[in-house]
């Protein structure tokens, strides 16, 4: 519109146009305003206020329940630092996450190029693999539980058979973390295959032609020379998610394990639960949460900074 | 054929899939068998797959009848209908402002949204609970569902689907005398039909699916969702008659697997959508 009057009028004439011109942008800019208001307002109300009173609370000796709380300055954090139990959740998020992370980008990786590469069967297997992720996520944890029972499970039966004592799997301290990112890595694969098999149709067929050429006979020196470099960004991008996605494991725990036995599956925010929602202890939780935010956070920048750096073929 | 031509590449790769896909759909396989099990067969034989006697009837009877289960499809249904619904009438007016009119804040409002990305419910769920439970609105369908009303992530991906929309279409309609509200509802909504289904996919499967929030303000079956109804039935079962447990998890995971079987493509694209909220 305002292009139409500029051509009509010259650029520095204030003819009738041109102000019916502002006028219908003014005019704009309030619509724009009236249909944007109600988003502003929620992401305001549900979004910053609550982030930005979790830091508050973070300060704060606050309980639920009783009505006065005093700031206390930074007490919250310091007392989280000698806190056992939190750093027993710390150690068991940061090795479930070590454990999940790699296995579910490294097996994703895997079906996907084998899916690729196979004309057999290809939709059945997507489906196969991507089945967990549309699953219930708690209902699945149940039918684990049963699978890993001790006595009447199918996979300790299995391993008898084997000749060999299962051990139990949920109920023991030296093992409840690894059967938890069993079921983790089970229930991530899916998702990891399908945006590695995304990035693999993106690769020009022509990069693998030139790599023959030039001499890459093998299969192996093809994924070598092309496949893994050029899906850089997209194994950057999975590896990000499926780190954020680990650090961020409740559903099993709850369902599983109430982080048990013994805390050996205490993990983040299951502890942030806990203090919060359970012991009403709002201020302390919520310098937990402050932990927890800062971790995403920081996860974020490192992979936008990986970004920026690495993996740009343009 | 010899033994030996059998083992090419490509039948070992046929080979490690199909034992893969195997591993994967084991639970499934379990789940129907264990439900169709009487309790007696569980504890006797768990490597049988086929049941010598079957009880799934009896163990749907038991899920069924122990939990609300009917009530607990409905809050769930409900819950994940109330949060789309909101989701999409408030971003999409939103994302079309910032999108395709002259708007001074567009700026500012892409860093809100992008601000918004990087903070998940977990993290703004202590002062939400506090100011519900302050206000009596706990255990409440209003309490399930309001924290989503606004998902920052449906503004980004709409803003990208809208930005991409031909500027002709909008100023055809201005010339038609539709008010921009008219433009929104009967121009930019039809055309926006694949981003709305896609994003209902990615909505409805997160909340289904979700346990933390549900947990956090809901304590009566009443109000349940199907995950929470699950603990539930599973704490008054004592956890140990698996024959109706599994009958139970098998309805709950029913409605999505099936949805997911029925429409694979777009689901798939629709949960994947979750990989730019990163």
């Amino acid at each position: 519109m305002s292009e139409i009057a500029a051509v009509i009028t010259g650029p520095s004439g204030q003819s009738p146009a041109r102000q019916a011109a502002a006028r219908a942008a003014k005019r704009e800019e309030r619509v724009a305003w009236q249909l944007a208001a109600p988003a502003i307002m929620l992401i305001l109300l549900l979004v910053l206020l609550p982030t930005l009173a979790v830091f508050v609370f973070s300060l704060t000796n606050y309980e639920l329940g009783y009505d006065d709380f005093q700031f206390i300055g930074f007490e919250n954090y310091a007392e989280l630092f000698g806190d056992r139990t939190f750093l027993i959740s710390l150690k068991n998020t940061t090795l479930y996450t070590a454990i999940v992370a790699p296995l579910s980008v490294l097996i994703g990786l895997g079906v996907a190029l084998l899916i690729e590469s196979e004309t057999r069967g290809r939709a059945f297997f997507r489906t196969a693999y991507f089945l967990p992720v549309a699953s219930l996520l708690v209902a699945m944890a149940t039918v684990f539980q049963y699978l890993l029972h001790p006595t009447i499970g199918p996979v300790n039966a299995i391993l008898s058979m084997l000749g060999i004592a299962g051990p139990n799997w949920l109920g023991s301290s030296s093992t409840v973390l690894i059967s938890l990112a069993i079921i983790g890595v089970w229930q991530s694969v899916g998702f990891n295959m399908v945006l590695f098999l995304a990035g693999l149709t993106a690769i020009p067929r022509e990069l693998y032609a030139a790599a023959q050429v030039d001499g890459a006979k093998s299969s192996w020196e093809r994924f070598r020379l092309v496949t893994w470099p050029m899906l850089g960004p997209t194994t950057l991008f999975v590896t990000t998610i499926s780190i954020i996605n680990a650090v961020k494991v409740f559903e099993t725990v709850k369902t599983l394990t109430e982080g048990g036995p013994n805390k050996s599956s205490e993990v983040l925010l299951w502890t942030i639960y806990q203090e919060g929602f359970v012991y009403l202890r709002v201020g302390y939780a919520s310098a937990m949460t402050v932990i927890f935010l800062a971790v995403l956070i920081v996860l974020m920048i490192l992979q936008y900074r990986v970004v920026d750096r690495k993996v740009h073929y343009a | 054929m010899s033994l030996l031509s059998l083992i090419s590449p490509r039948n070992l790769r046929l080979a490690l899939l199909s034992l893969g896909a195997l591993v994967f759909l084991a639970p499934y396989i379990w789940m129907l068998s264990t439900a169709a099990k009487s309790r007696e067969e569980i504890f006797s034989s768990s490597l049988s797959l086929w049941p010598h006697h079957w009880a799934l009837w009896e163990n749907l009877g038991k899920a069924f009848s122990r939990v609300p289960m009917l009530q607990l499809l409905f809050n769930g249904v409900f819950v994940c209908a109330l949060i789309f619904f909101v989701q999409v009438v408030i971003a999409i007016p939103c994302a079309y402002a910032m999108a395709k009119l002259k708007f001074r804040a567009a700026q500012t409002m892409m860093t809100l949204v992008m601000l918004g990305l990087l903070v998940p419910i977990h993290a703004t769920a202590l002062p939400i609970y506090v100011a519900l439970n302050k206000t009596g609105m706990l255990n409440s369908y209003f309490a399930l569902s309001a924290p989503f009303f606004i998902s920052v992530f449906g503004i980004f991906l709409f803003l990208q689907f809208f930005r991409a929309m031909p500027d002709d279409l909008i100023s055809a309609a201005r010339l038609d005398g539709m008010s921009e509200a008219a433009i929104v509802s009967r121009v930019i909504v039809p055309n926006a039909w694949p981003a709305v289904t896609a994003f209902a996919i990615f909505s409805v499967v997160a909340h289904w699916n979700d346990l933390f929030w549900p947990l956090i303000v809901v304590t009566s079956t009443e109000r349940a969702t199907p995950p929470l109804g699950l603990l539930f039935f599973r704490a008054a079962e004592a956890g140990d008659d698996y024959g109706a447990l599994m009958a139970a998890t098998l309805v709950v995971t029913l409605p999505l697997v099936a949805a997911f079987l029925a429409a694979q493509r777009r689901f798939i694209e629709g949960i994947t959508l979750t990989g730019l909220k990163g």
